[in-house]
């Protein structure tokens, strides 16, 4: 079956972590549909390095985190926070694409 | 000691807490009151004009409650990354408002000031060692790259924090500062599990941001015991949550299970979260892995120039079905134009709002284009006069132009404002994000003394 991601996640959000890293969390609403996606690894690099148009090799970590019922996703920055050709200094706009996202489960 | 009780007043000073939820705090008697006082995530500019970007009367307001509730109390108050950066005149700025204070409430306390900027020769002493490495995914540094840098500090841990409370300070200002030091300071030097105190203190330092609903200006408590540690906010609007708790410990970080600072990492693997009442999480099985050899990181910035900025707006359609070739063309004129005068070192960049305005780090990812387009002609240059001198040309260049199937032909732009330039000033980036590796964490942070009796 196939879900929106904006339909079975709380919380879908990104920001610095560090000038040098972008990262990226999902938190779910429920915990059964966590265990779901987790067990499917349905959120895995590939997905995520397509839905971005990048690298996978730029993704530094993929981690399923299960006190938060949260995957949360830390990628190389595209250019340092605040370097020549910035347009989000904390990179707290960067989740929209997420929004869009569907899983197959 | 059995519990150490922690006040963390709000997530970056200045940024302020209703008095109520202090009194409250104030009413469960803490140990210590502690505050992180800045952040990176406003961007390079900060750490290199050596200005604050939080506002002046904001961190007086604060402080001006803090400091004189602690003196009445007995305990001290901790302030890491003063003035947002940490740098010398970040800590200089805050130094003169704990002065100010002081004066205003005739107030007798000893002050520890402990610096975290270097002398470059001092850095380029460690890189010649050897003792520096790059934290990925910054790239390696040269001498040249210290040489070019404005300002250069480093993250302390608790160790400067421990020496200024053994040497008897009420107060403590620091510069740049491992975010959870101030809280954990006292707490490692009574005995408590350091990896428990750290874990507390990545916490407390966001204040109510961990609480539900969050906030970066409200209070939030820490009790920490040998065995976990409790947090409770102190408004009656919040709750602590097991998910609001477990939450806060993915933010700003790249790896929820393992947050590494000075001297090793927390690991969090093993680390239950449990709800303990209505609003109430306990936290237990946090542990400190220490590395073999112990590391700072350091944080330095370079100018690259000075900038100017126009804003104008676009609504005719056939302009925007045009737009990145009007671009293009634009930024063609431009440097055909001042090629033969002198002026060729510069960068022009247009962020264009409506066209992947916000994700242009990203390119190409969104496809949609909207009904009108706020454009932003950006500048930057050797010289504040060449920054003006790119950005006005680019400007009427744009607002002219001739483009293919242009109807209308009196002008392509909206400006909201007249002026339509504004000079930003100086600009900086990131060029240091390193480790360095040292032998006496304690020691390599200065500590002075200030003593303050009824005010002077």
């Amino acid at each position: 079956m196939e879900y929106n991601l904006i339909d079975i996640a709380s919380v879908i959000r990104s920001k610095n972590s560090g000038p040098y890293e972008l990262t990226f969390d999902i938190i779910f609403k429920e915990v059964e549909m966590y265990n779901r996606v987790k067990e499917a690894k349905a959120i895995d690099g590939k997905l995520f390095a397509s839905l971005y148009e990048i690298e996978e090799s730029d993704i530094i970590s993929l981690v399923y985190f299960d006190p938060a019922k949260a995957v949360k996703i830390t990628i190389v920055r595209p250019i340092p926070s605040g370097a020549l050709g910035e347009t989000d200094v904390y990179g707290a706009q960067q989740h929209a694409p997420l929004m869009k996202m569907r899983l197959t489960l | 000691m059995e519990e150490m009780r922690i006040l963390s007043p709000t997530a970056i000073l200045g940024y302020g807490f209703p008095m109520d939820s202090f009194k409250e705090g104030m009413k469960r008697k803490p140990h210590v009151i502690a505050v992180d006082a800045g952040s990176t995530d406003p961007g390079p500019y900060y750490l290199g004009a050596g200005k604050s970007f939080t506002d002046k009367n904001s961190v007086k307001r604060d402080l001006a409650i803090m400091i004189p509730a602690a003196l009445e109390a007995g305990i001290p108050v901790i302030i890491g990354t003063a003035g947002g950066s940490g740098g010398r005149p970040h800590v200089d700025l805050t130094l003169e408002i704990v002065k100010e204070i002081a004066k205003e409430q005739s107030l007798t306390f000893k002050l520890a000031v402990i610096q975290s900027e270097f002398e470059k020769d001092f850095v380029k002493e460690n890189l010649r060692n050897g003792y520096i490495t790059p934290l990925f995914p910054a790239k390696e540094i040269t001498e040249a790259d210290i040489d070019e840098s404005v300002r250069i500090v480093a993250q302390m841990g608790e160790e400067p924090f421990i020496k200024a409370l053994e040497g008897g300070a009420n107060v403590i200002l620091a510069g740049r500062s491992y975010d959870p030091s101030v809280f954990s300071a006292l707490a490692i030097k009574e005995g408590f599990d350091k990896g428990l105190a750290i874990h507390l203190g990545k916490i407390l330092e966001c204040a109510a941001i961990a609480a539900s609903p969050g906030s970066g200006s409200d209070c939030m408590f820490g009790y920490l015991r040998k065995d976990g540690f409790v947090l409770e906010p102190l408004s009656p609007l919040r709750k602590c949550t097991t998910l609001s708790v477990a939450a806060h410990t993915l933010y700003e970080k790249t790896n929820p299970y393992i947050l590494p600072g000075p001297g090793g990492a927390i690991n969090l693997h093993e680390s239950s979260f449990n709800q303990i009442s209505d609003n109430m999480v306990e936290v237990k099985g946090s542990r400190f892995v220490p590395t073999e050899e112990y590391f700072v990181k350091l944080e330095g910035v370079r100018r690259v120039g000075y900038r100017t900025i126009s804003c104008a707006a676009a609504k005719d359609p056939v302009m925007i079905s045009q737009i990145d070739k009007i671009v293009e063309s634009v930024k063609e004129r431009v440097k055909n134009n001042f090629e033969h005068y002198g002026i060729t070192d510069f960068f022009l960049d247009f962020k264009i709002y409506g066209k992947n305005g916000v994700m242009a780090m990203f390119p190409n990812l969104e496809t949609q284009v909207a009904h009108e387009l706020m454009i932003i002609i950006e500048a930057v240059a050797p010289t504040q006069d060449q920054a003006d001198t790119i950005c006005g040309f680019a400007r009427s260049t744009m607002l002219h132009y001739g483009y293919e199937g242009r109807i209308s032909t009196a002008g392509n732009l909206a400006f909201p404002f007249s002026p339509s330039d504004c000079k930003v000033g100086e600009v900086f980036e990131f060029n240091v994000y390193h480790l360095m590796k040292v032998d006496n964490p304690a020691d390599l942070f200065p500590i002075n003394y200030i003593q303050f009796t009824k005010g002077c």
